[in-house]
């Protein structure tokens, strides 16, 4: 890239969400959004190491598919608000650095 | 491929620093028992397995197996990353401090490290699975010495008793798998015969 180079971008790709809308952080709001996309995913997860042993099993597949619905709508929620969950989520700025990393923790 | 999903399998917030219990932890990071051996393990033995049940369960919980990766580093993380170098000579980390600082390095609680010797892929599928097996059980009784050294320090108590309940499931599902390839071995074996075009198209 030339040190001088035009970095900006013209097409309209960036003015079509209203991500920065709502963003006022509220903690309490933040960590229960995540602890139940985190219920989602464990759930998913259990159920789908079961299926991958018992891929026959109606109740557990139907179970499967409900959780992952739920899922995209809450990550959804979660991201719009809060930031990216996964690189593959689009953002108008470079949000991935924004929040803490999971391992940031803790309050020592 | 894989995805980075930016938040924990389950929650980690230790208020105390405790390096003693760091140095112990720090096994199921890069011991012999630990979950980057798991994963290892499982994400390289699924390459020879011979049915669709054995190669997505050991594809599967060897991803999980990344998530616990990255939950035992997050508790030695927090047990360690304001610790005084007071702390860290009590705690008998001095060693690993001159070597690694804070740093969350690979090793198991003796200071040994990581090393692809602790696991096998023996290019024989039953064989394989049994190893899956007992490998989950060391995991568990792991943990279970884990729980008994942090007794006292609830923060840490709790993902423990999670990842140890992990190990349970996953030995449950690799024991379905394993009976899954040993019906698979067990079928009788019959050969396709195309009668109707013997002939080869090649010039030999």
């Amino acid at each position: 890239m030339l040190l001088n180079e035009n970095r900006n971008c013209s097409c309209n790709n960036m003015n079509n969400d209203n991500e920065d809308e709502g963003r006022r952080i509220d903690c309490e709001r933040k960590e229960e959004l995540l602890q139940n996309i985190r219920c989602h995913e464990f759930a998913i997860n259990e159920l789908a190491l079961y299926l991958d042993t018992h891929p026959e099993d109606r109740k557990a597949l139907c179970l499967h598919k409900k959780y992952c619905n739920e899922l995209k709508n809450l990550r959804d929620m979660y991201q719009k608000v809060y930031g990216p969950l996964t690189i593959t989520y689009p953002c108008n700025k470079w949000r991935w650095l924004e929040e803490p990393w999971p391992w940031e923790g803790g309050e020592n | 491929m894989w995805t980075y999903n930016k938040m924990l399998q389950y929650p980690i917030n230790i208020k105390c620093t405790d390096p003693k219990l760091a140095k112990v932890i720090i096994s199921q990071y890069g011991g012999p028992d630990g979950e980057l051996a798991a994963s290892l393990r499982y994400l390289s033995q699924r390459f020879g397995m011979p049915d669709q049940k054995a190669k997505a369960i050991l594809n599967d919980i060897g991803t999980e197996e990344l998530a616990h990766l990255e939950m035992v580093g997050t508790i030695v993380h927090q047990l360690t990353k304001n610790a005084s170098i007071e702390e860290i000579e009590n705690a008998g980390l001095s060693a690993y401090y001159t070597d690694h600082g804070v740093d969350v390095y690979p090793q198991a609680a003796s200071g040994v490290p990581f090393s692809a010797s602790v696991l096998a892929c023996k290019g024989d599928p039953i064989a394989n699975l049994q190893e899956d097996l007992a490998a989950e059980q060391k995991a568990r009784a792991t943990y279970e010495k884990l729980i008994d050294l942090c007794r006292d320090n609830p923060d840490v108590l709790d993902p423990l008793r999670y990842l140890r309940e992990r190990e349970i499931v996953h030995f449950q599902r690799f024991g379905e798998a394993l009976r899954g390839v040993q019906d698979k071995l067990a079928e009788k074996k019959f050969y396709m015969n195309n009668t109707n075009n013997n002939n080869c198209g090649c010039n030999n």
